[in-house]
């Protein structure tokens, strides 16, 4: 790596950094000016329903998306002038998977290393030590097109690393995956993570923010509504318990146990309490005639932060 | 040696690999429309129908097969570049989206566009030069000035490839291809002077042929191959066939950004 690329590391921990960053598509506003810093071996998250402007911060963040106004650094470097430069060093997996599906596999991990610059024995290198590490190396010589779709996302975690990457940008990584597929790829980015790798995360599901972000931000229509650690967020938006009480749809506004709470929410199916004690508030409703279909207490979830702070739910 | 920025023309010759990874797979599906196709027309139309048609001034003085393989070389470099130019592209962008793949990588839109041509250039000389090779074989070919024809068919084909795939990029369905085919490329080898001399059409036709890269391309490949071309002429043709490759790139250029940097 040239001296200058060291240096930039070296000089500050900073890997990207963003005030007022917005991203306009005609006169639709999808990122609103937003600030956001991530350190060097963070694991940070940006949580928020679909449409809330993720995807195009992230894109602008992997330079392949010319940013509106406000300012960004990314590698200490500015995407407008060092794209090129910053790219070389991060990897990027897409929401959509990009994969060259009429190659293998292998093929897939050699062709994208080159654009890196590697030579033709690095990448026949990498190729296999990725493998290794996506678990797919007993389909390395088949062809792509046909994979299961948990394999495809594997595969495109394993190209975006070809270039060993300081900076790993996944958006929404396990979307559309079925829950054993999601947890393997966890797995792996667990893994990633203990290496040192630092990642930034987009997604829609609290239980992947959850498990995966040191640290993260709650966006919502191009805006940052929160920030901190998942269990920074919880104890400062909810309480430590939550009851949730489920009615047949339209049955309950709940009037007869908003006093047993600190908050309730009425959601169209349930209605939840938010409360240090949720099998205390289970029996006063109780006491008080209230028969819900059926009720759980729990620990209060990222899902409960944004409802508190959007007044909606993170996935319809 | 770590991951670093590479020099434009690198980036270009990367991306050639790239295709050139896919073609090593996929070549036999490509066989017949590049290959076996005009070698069927060659046969068709330059022994079959031309075994009708007499030698005079009309064709040079040359047997009608004779005449016909230089044009013929153009016409399939033409032809070979369509599918390239537009369905392949097409689908970089919107299905196989390898175009934004690429572009998450140090290399830019621009040089997405650098590889594709390059690649595409590449696909037509090889496939002329085996053209002109079978020809040859059959006896189509008389002259070792025709390996000139190559360079010139390629060019040809290139000016009408360059601006159709910068078309190609600003397409959101690939419906418009077919049109592509069946009002630019038909005619283009049908009335430019391949199977008949240009002034047999009306007077009028004669600008519009003269518009399109096929007959500058003929016009250079029949001269070179029958040694009938002057200098002047074939400056003329070459730049504006090399006019018509530099709007498609500046042009391209744009319309690559404008796609895969929003």
């Amino acid at each position: 790596m040239s001296d200058l690329a060291a240096n930039v590391t070296n000089v500050t921990s900073t890997l990207v950094h963003a005030r007022g960053l917005t991203k306009r598509f005609g006169s639709f506003e999808a990122v609103r000016g937003i600030d956001v810093e991530v350190s060097k071996g963070e694991a940070f998250g940006f949580l928020g329903p679909n449409g809330a402007g993720k995807s195009s911060t992230m894109r602008m963040v992997s330079c392949v998306s010319p940013r509106t106004g406000g300012e960004l650094r990314v590698l200490g470097l500015d995407p407008d002038t060092d794209g090129p430069r910053i790219r070389s060093r991060i990897g990027v997996v897409p929401q959509q998977d990009n994969l060259d599906t009429e190659l293998t596999v292998r093929q897939n991990l050699q062709v994208y290393g080159r654009y890196f610059g590697l030579s033709r024995s690095a990448v026949r290198e990498k190729a296999v030590e990725l493998m290794e590490f996506a678990q797919l190396s007993d389909r390395a010589d088949a062809e792509v097109e046909p994979l299961s779709g948990g394999m495809k996302r594997r595969l495109t975690i394993a190209r975006s690393l070809v270039n060993d990457p300081d900076l790993l940008l996944l958006d929404e990584p396990t979307t559309g995956l079925d829950p054993q597929a999601r947890h393997l790829l966890w797995d792996r980015l667990f893994r990633l993570k203990q290496s040192g790798v630092t990642l930034i995360i987009t997604t829609h599901y609290m239980d992947e923010a959850e498990q995966l972000c040191d640290r993260l931000v709650v966006m919502d229509g191009g805006r940052i509504a929160a920030e901190g650690s998942p269990s920074e967020l919880i104890r400062r938006y909810s309480t430590r318990e939550v009851l949730e009480l489920r009615f047949p749809p339209g049955e309950q506004s709940g009037d007869q146990v908003r006093d047993l709470a600190e908050r309730v929410e009425v959601l169209p199916d349930r209605v939840l309490l938010y409360t240090p004690d949720g099998e205390a508030a289970l029996a006063a409703a109780h006491a008080r005639g209230v028969r819900p279909v059926s009720s759980l207490v729990r620990r209060s979830t990222l899902e409960d932060v944004f409802l508190r702070l959007t007044g909606r739910t993170l996935v319809d | 040696m770590d991951a670093h920025v590479l020099g434009p023309w690198r980036a270009a010759l990367i991306a050639v690999e790239h295709q050139w990874t896919w073609y090593r797979r996929n070549w036999r599906a490509t066989v017949i429309s590049n290959f076996l196709q005009p070698v069927l027309f060659l046969l068709a139309m330059g022994v079959g129908f031309g075994s009708q048609v007499r030698e005079g001034a009309a064709t040079g003085g040359h047997p009608y097969l004779v005449y016909l393989a230089p044009a013929l070389l153009v016409i399939t470099a033409v032809q070979n570049a369509v599918f390239e130019s537009t369905w392949a592209v097409f689908s970089s962008f919107k299905w196989q989206r390898t175009y934004l793949a690429m572009v998450s990588t140090p290399v830019t839109p621009a040089q997405v566009l650098h590889g594709q041509l390059l690649w595409i250039a590449l696909r037509l000389a090889s496939g002329t030069a085996v053209f002109l090779a079978i020809a040859a074989a059959l006896g189509a070919i008389t002259s070792p000035s025709a390996v000139l024809a190559v360079p010139f068919a390629t060019l040809a084909g290139m000016a009408f490839s360059a601006p159709v795939v910068a078309f190609a990029a600003t397409r959101e369905k690939p419906d418009s291809f077919n049109a592509v085919f069946r009002f630019l490329v038909m005619p283009m080898t049908l009335f430019t002077g391949g199977f008949f001399p240009l002034s047999q059409l009306p007077g009028w036709v004669h600008p519009l042929a003269w518009l399109t890269p096929v007959w500058h391309g003929i016009e250079l490949a029949r001269g070179a191959t029958f040694g009938t071309l002057r200098l002047l002429p074939a400056l003329g043709h070459v730049a504006y066939l090399s006019a018509l490759v530099a709007l498609g790139v500046v042009l391209g250029r744009r319309y690559f950004r404008r796609r895969l940097a929003v």
